[in-house]
């Protein structure tokens, strides 16, 4: 059972990479390249040398661009069907497809909107390659504290509900959330590190493009997934029990 | 005669966790470790030396968010 939903985790994560790809081609691309000529521009009134290509960027653009964001996807879709395989039936007790819906929808928020509100995405051009490991460092702890709140959040309102009704359980639990996850942003450090003369119309274009990236990912997971989830577990289950009523 | 009638049955059975268990650990470490290379290797850390992975996924690093250069 929970192998036919992580081969059906991974098959529609690389569906959702494919859509993902396309979109971040046509949107994403041209936002870094803008960033590139910027970066080689400054680099050269700076009279630093040109850096060598390691890899084209045709390459990078290309083939490079399509293993990320579909490598990416795939192990994303795999995860999601494993937490989605333990929490179904545990956590919620809705239909496969609702649970697959609402569970994107919290993994959308837990693992990219939370953390991006604090360190956001970034072009080419952005970031000094001293700060790498404090910047990778502070992405992940926000990362892992969202997810962890997350995780409480929905405790919480198990805990609520027998109380308080779904409703408002949910209310509570999603406003103890949100007051927590703004406690750790507002302690956690900020990083500024996007050069002065940097476009602010490409590094907005830049976001919005990334974020739609994710928008499809996270969609498309949610969506497809659960269509074929139900059916697995439609074949595993009967629904109704028919008996007889005197 | 008695009439056939629809009951919901009570709530949704969940999977066993020892059957969910062995796929979480080995599948969830592999995903882990596929979306470390996409994100992170030859960034703060390395694996490998060089910057091929690095600069090869450049691209959608900086799409995805992740922390690069």
């Amino acid at each position: 059972m929970t192998r036919d939903l992580l081969i059906r985790g991974m098959i529609v994560g690389v569906i959702a990479g494919l859509l993902a790809f396309g979109f971040a081609r046509v949107f994403g691309e041209p936002q870094v390249d803008h960033a590139i000529a910027f970066e080689e521009k400054m680099s050269q009134a700076a009279g630093a040398a040109a850096e060598p290509e390691l890899v084209a960027r045709a390459t990078q653009a290309g083939i490079g661009l399509f293993t990320g964001i579909v490598v990416y996807s795939a192990a994303l879709g795999g995860l999601f069907s494993l937490v989605f395989a333990f929490v179904h039936g545990r956590v919620s007790s809705l239909s496969p497809r609702s649970t697959a819906a609402l569970l994107a929808l919290a993994g959308f928020v837990a693992i990219v909107l939370v953390p991006c509100i604090k360190y956001p995405m970034n072009p080419p051009a952005v970031g000094s390659p001293d700060t790498i490991g404090a910047r990778t460092e502070l992405f992940f702890v926000m990362l892992v504290v969202s997810l962890g709140a997350l995780a409480a959040a929905v405790g919480l309102a198990k805990r609520l509900y027998a109380q308080h009704g779904a409703w408002n359980a949910t209310l509570m639990a999603g406003a103890a959330y949100v007051v927590f996850i703004a406690l750790v942003q507002y302690s956690l450090p900020a990083i500024n590190e996007v050069p002065e003369q940097f476009s602010p119309t490409v590094l907005w274009n830049f976001r919005v493009a990334s974020l739609g990236i994710h928008v499809i990912v996270w969609t498309t997971l949610g969506l497809l997934f659960g269509a074929l989830a139900e059916r697995v577990l439609a074949g595993q289950r009967p629904r109704y029990r028919l008996h007889a009523a005197r | 005669m008695s009439d056939i009638a629809l009951t919901p049955s009570a709530g949704v059975t969940p999977i066993p966790l020892g059957e969910v268990l062995p796929w979480a650990i080995f599948g969830g470490l592999i995903m882990l470790l596929a979306i470390y290379f996409i994100g992170a290797e030859e960034g703060a850390m390395s694996l490998f030396s060089g910057m091929y992975v690095h600069e090869f996924v450049h691209d959608g690093r900086h799409l995805l968010g992740f922390p690069c250069h």
